[in-house]
């Protein structure tokens, strides 16, 4: 018959038409004049206008009423969200994102687990969607060759499976020629542009022929709807069915954004994010133009094919061709088939990346089989895959339409499409707005959400038309009511789409927050969440690069570059970046931050951020962030305050330590200094008398006609001056021991008084000699009892009263000794009426080698170790030895020894 | 010509040994105990040559060499520091602020005697 070769011929011509304008398109970006304009981008956005739209709105209409409009109202409310989407864009272009599966994998630490999720979900979920468009060009055929569909014909005589091979062969050489996904699609955006035109004009023109045509206009139509019931009911709204109608619009407001196809068109095709300022009032102005003519047709059909058992869904076709106006019919054919075509070529081209970068390339990485080391360019089998991927999805639409087709109108399986897509929501929004969202948490809401949509859409789709078991709907799994698959938990009167839509969100939200809040981000993690939420906020250049730290080399990274992109490609797009960085060269280009970056994104656009991650890293020594990188960009996730909080801490301790050492080292060197000069001293101590006695000895010697009194004089010197180096150098050992720890002591009970009484005698004489009076005044015997070492209380005792008799004045010198029983410890005194003491001697005195200014006169007689020594031992008995003096008012040394405990017990208590 | 000697020592038996060890030698002598009695001694006595001890109450060996030294007018006085402490660096110190010699102690009397001599004649 004629009308299958004009079918033929205008479906050809139809789609070479559309491939001419995918190649000028190309052709004119490649030459750097884009013809993608703010109306072109708004126009492709309509790529959401399906067969669905084209078929299925009318049908719908006719069961529905006004409900149909809920697809359309969701995106109209969606994009006028315009800060939602320019984020969205935004955050796409500075992490170089390829599809949704890589802005949700990307955003929680480019995850290839959750890419891969991500991938299945969407494959799975979009291939009613795209069984759909085969069943809905399938039907248009068989209205045009006026044949009933028969599903029950085997598959190689199938129309619809060589429409679907027919649509993968089209889309792979429409799609994959080039490969990189970052660089945008431009000819193919023109194509769907101009797809929308067509159907949009195709739909409006029957539109206008039946309801100006066949009918008298909009009144007229709806005046004669009037006469039947069940026809008015479709004109109004329905308030009972309130709650399909926000489910409808919330789940279809969810689709524009995240079906993959919309994902692609609107964000990864985006080239000016002004050009979103034009889609806000051009695309809900175009889904109201497509309407408008749905609710005449509807009616119109009703009225027109008054029960001859007509599908409503084929009416754009069958009002045209029941008044024999075939051109129309045919453009209406042409306009059906420019939607279910520009869907399914966006549609594939998106999931075939996703398959390819999400699930082929992360399993390829690990496998033996494909030795990617020795693979000098990949991008060939990147390219097959691609291919493949687009091939098997359109087999799985197939296979779907073959499965469950039937047992739908287009707009029920569209929406299963839809309800699954919607599982992306809670990950994508609170990937976008919610910093606190863990990879965790996204993998169990999305599972769960995705096992939910499964459990109560997708398998019921497959009962319904006989393929499995109805009884896990009828009487719930394994017999239990509550698991009835479309009235869980008992919640029954909901219409399928509601029911299923709520329970999956309400899993998928739940779990993704609850697990969330529950888990901890790792810090990639943490660092994309900053970088997503707050994309407006950070310069990406200056983070990025900041980031980053490790070795790597040029020829490695451009040798993956070249792996995965092609020599080529690799090569232009190096020059490229070189120029940018005003590298003449970029063999010359050196391995540093910025070109590891520009490498990962290059990598990132043709197979996936998270593979291009493990690429990258594989050739790339990276060292792992450095915290305090991290603080300066996560400064608001909470687990960097936990950094923050143990970094302050570690910095505190670590001054702490330095601060504890730079004391240490103080102490050390200030010791160092005190045994230096300690030393000085005790040499110039020792040379002093010395030199008399050398000095003097040479004198005698070479003079041996000296006078007898001058030789006696010289001796007595002499011996004097040995005697006092004797002493010297016992003190400076004395005090060595003492302050090694090593003297021997040998302690007993000590009676002070019986002390003080004999040291008295032992220097009676130099008393006498210089005629000081001695006075004592001592408690009677045993009650000044101590343990102590009786010589060294005896050497402290005669220290101190030599000292006394050395400064007080001769003839009227007197020194009076008191000892005293006070509390738990016996205290000493030692008083002279010599010159006493200046206040800033007092301590002086008591230092080695110190003595007080006018000890000078009388020098030989005093080393400058009595007190110190003096005062070790005092201390060594657990006493103290100080002076208390003002100057011309002479001086009282005191010291104090503890009584032993087992003397005094009724002292203590009192 | 009789050349007159300057000693600045605090301790006495030192300063009984060298008193000794220089008149013997013909020279004129007198003694000072300490860092300013030597400067008000150079005045009054205006020696040729001044034995000075470094470490002496009041005012220092090096103290006393440094304001002798910042005087032009005194420019002809020679200066032999004596000192106990034979540290390297308290020589150099010495003899940077103008000392003519600089000796430590013990000192040998016939080596002292030559170094004085030495200098008073090479003046």
């Amino acid at each position: 018959m004629n009308a299958s070769w004009v079918v033929a011929i205008l479906s050809t011509a139809y789609l070479g038409l559309l491939f001419a304008i995918a190649r000028f398109g190309d052709a004119r970006a490649d030459a750097g004049k884009s013809i993608i304009s703010a109306n072109v981008y708004a126009l492709s956005l309509a790529v959401y206008c399906t067969s669905w739209t084209f078929f299925g709105s009318v049908g719908r209409a006719t069961s529905g009423g006004l409900s149909f409009l809920t697809i359309y109202l969701g995106p109209t409310l969606m994009i006028l969200c315009v800060s939602i989407i320019v984020k969205m864009i935004r955050i796409s272009k500075s992490q170089r994102i390829t599809s949704i599966a890589d802005f949700i994998a990307s955003r929680y630490g480019k995850s290839q687990l959750l890419a891969g999720l991500v991938t299945v979900i969407a494959v799975i979920g979009v291939v009613p969607y795209i069984a759909l468009q085969l069943k809905a060009i399938s039907a248009s055929l068989d209205i045009i060759f006026q044949q009933t569909a028969a599903a029950s014909d085997p598959w190689w005589r199938d129309s619809t499976f060589a429409i679907a091979a027919v649509l993968a062969v089209f889309t792979i050489l429409f799609g994959t020629r080039h490969l990189d996904a970052t660089e945008r699609h431009e000819g193919m955006v023109a194509a769907i542009a101009f797809d929308s035109v067509v159907k949009l004009a195709a739909f409006m023109a029957v539109g206008i022929f039946v309801t100006y045509g066949l009918f008298g206009g909009f009144p007229d139509i709806f005046r004669q709807a009037a006469d039947f019931p069940e026809l008015t009911r479709l004109m109004a709204l329905d308030e009972t069915r309130a709650g399909t109608w926000a489910s409808l619009i919330l789940v279809s407001g969810f689709a524009i954004l995240f079906l993959p196809r919309q994902f692609q068109i609107m964000v990864v095709e985006n080239v000016d994010e002004g050009h979103l300022r034009r889609a806000v009032w051009l695309f809900p102005l175009y889904l109201l133009l497509i309407n408008v003519f749905v609710l005449p047709l509807a009616i119109g059909g009703l009225l027109h094919f008054d029960g001859r058992g007509v599908n409503p869904d084929t009416f754009v076709l069958t009002l045209p061709l029941s008044q024999g106006a075939e051109g129309l019919a045919a453009f209406a054919f042409l306009g059906g088939l420019s939607a279910a075509t520009g869907m399914v070529i966006v549609e594939t081209i998106a999931l075939s990346t996703m398959v390819c970068n999400d699930l082929a390339m992360p399993w390829l990485l690990r496998s033996q089989w494909l030795n990617l080391a020795e693979k000098k360019d990949l991008s060939g089998i990147l390219l097959g895959i691609r291919r493949g991927a687009i091939a098997l999805i359109l087999l799985l639409g197939y296979v779907y339409f073959r499965a469950a087709g039937e047992a739908y109108a287009l707009v029920g399986i569209g929406l299963i499409s839809f309800t699954a897509v919607a599982q992306f929501a809670p990950a994508m929004f609170g990937g976008m707005y919610w910093k606190a969202g863990t990879r965790v948490g996204a993998i169990s809401g999305l599972v769960a959400g995705f096992a939910v949509w499964l459990y109560t859409l997708l398998l019921p789709s497959f009962a319904k038309s006989g393929w499995i078991s109805r009884s896990f709907m009828d009487q719930g799994l394994w017999g239990w009511p509550w698991l009835k698959a479309q009235a869980l938990f008992g919640l029954a009167g909901l219409d399928e789409i509601t029911h299923s839509l709520f329970w999956s969100l309400f899993a998928n939200i739940g779990l993704y927050v609850g697990v969330s809040l529950l888990s901890r981000p790792g810090a990639v993690e943490a660092s994309q969440a900053e970088r997503f939420v707050d994309v407006f906020r950070y310069d990406q250049r200056a983070t990025e690069n900041h980031l980053w730290r490790g070795k790597a080399s040029v020829e490695e990274l451009v040798a993956l570059l070249e792996r995965f992109l092609g020599p080529g490609r690799a090569h232009q797009q190096l020059a490229a970046y070189a120029s940018s960085r005003k590298v003449g060269d970029w063999r010359r280009l050196s391995a540093d931050a910025q070109f590891v970056q520009f490498a990962e994104k290059q990598l990132a656009g043709a197979i996936g951020s998270a593979s291009a991650r493990v690429m990258v890293s594989s050739v790339v020594e990276e060292e792992a962030l450095g915290l305090d990188e991290v603080l300066d960009i996560l400064d608001e996730a909470s687990q960097v305050r936990a950094y923050s909080r143990e970094l302050e801490r570690k910095s505190r301790e670590l001054e702490a330590a330095t601060a504890e050492l730079r004391e240490a080292n103080e102490r050390l060197r200030e010791l160092d200094r005190l045994k230096d000069d300690f030393i000085s001293t005790v040499t110039h101590e020792l040379r002093t008398p010395l030199t008399s006695i050398r000095a003097l000895s040479e004198m005698l010697h070479d003079d041996p006609r000296l006078e007898l009194a001058e030789r006696m004089r010289f001796l007595g010197i002499i011996v004097a001056e040995t005697e006092r180096l004797t002493r010297l150098i016992n003190q400076i050992l004395d005090l060595a021991k003492l302050e090694s720890g090593q003297a021997e002591w040998m302690t007993g009970k000590v009676d002070i008084a019986e002390v003080v009484r004999e040291s008295v005698n032992s220097l009676e004489k130099l008393f006498h000699d210089k005629q000081v009076a001695v006075a004592t005044d001592l408690p009677e015997e045993g009650a000044a009892v101590v343990l102590a070492d009786r010589d060294r209380l005896m050497q402290v005792m005669i220290n101190l009263l030599s000292n006394a008799v050395k400064f007080v004045p001769a003839g009227e010198g007197e020194v009076r000794v008191t000892v005293r029983t006070e509390d738990a410890e016996v205290r000493v005194e030692v008083a002279d009426n010599g010159p006493g003491l200046a206040p800033g001697d007092r301590d002086v005195i008591f230092e080695k080698f110190r003595q007080g200014g006018n000890a000078l006169t009388d020098k030989p007689q005093g080393t400058g170790l009595g007190l110190p020594i003096s005062r070790q031992i005092v201390e060594y008995f657990g006493g103290r030895l100080w002076v208390e003096s003002q100057p011309g008012q002479g001086a009282t040394f005191v010291f104090t020894v503890p009584l032993p405990t087992r003397i005094t017990p009724e002292r203590k208590t009192t | 010509m009789t050349y007159k000697i300057l000693i600045a020592d605090d301790e006495p038996n030192i300063v009984i040994s060298l008193e000794f060890l220089m008149k013997k030698e013909g020279f004129q002598v007198a003694v000072a105990n300490d860092g300013e009695e030597a400067l008000a001694k150079v005045d009054s006595f205006k020696p040729d040559l001044l034995l000075l001890d470094v470490m002496m109450p009041k005012k220092s060996g090096f103290e006393v060499c440094e304001a002798l030294r910042a005087d032009p007018s005194r420019a002809g006085l020679r200066i032999v520091m004596l000192t106990a402490k034979g540290r390297q660096t308290e020589v150099a110190k010495g003899l940077a602020i103008g000392a003519d010699a600089y000796i430590t102690k013990p000192f040998s009397t016939k080596e002292l005697v030559a170094k004085v001599r030495s200098i008073l004649e090479s003046a």
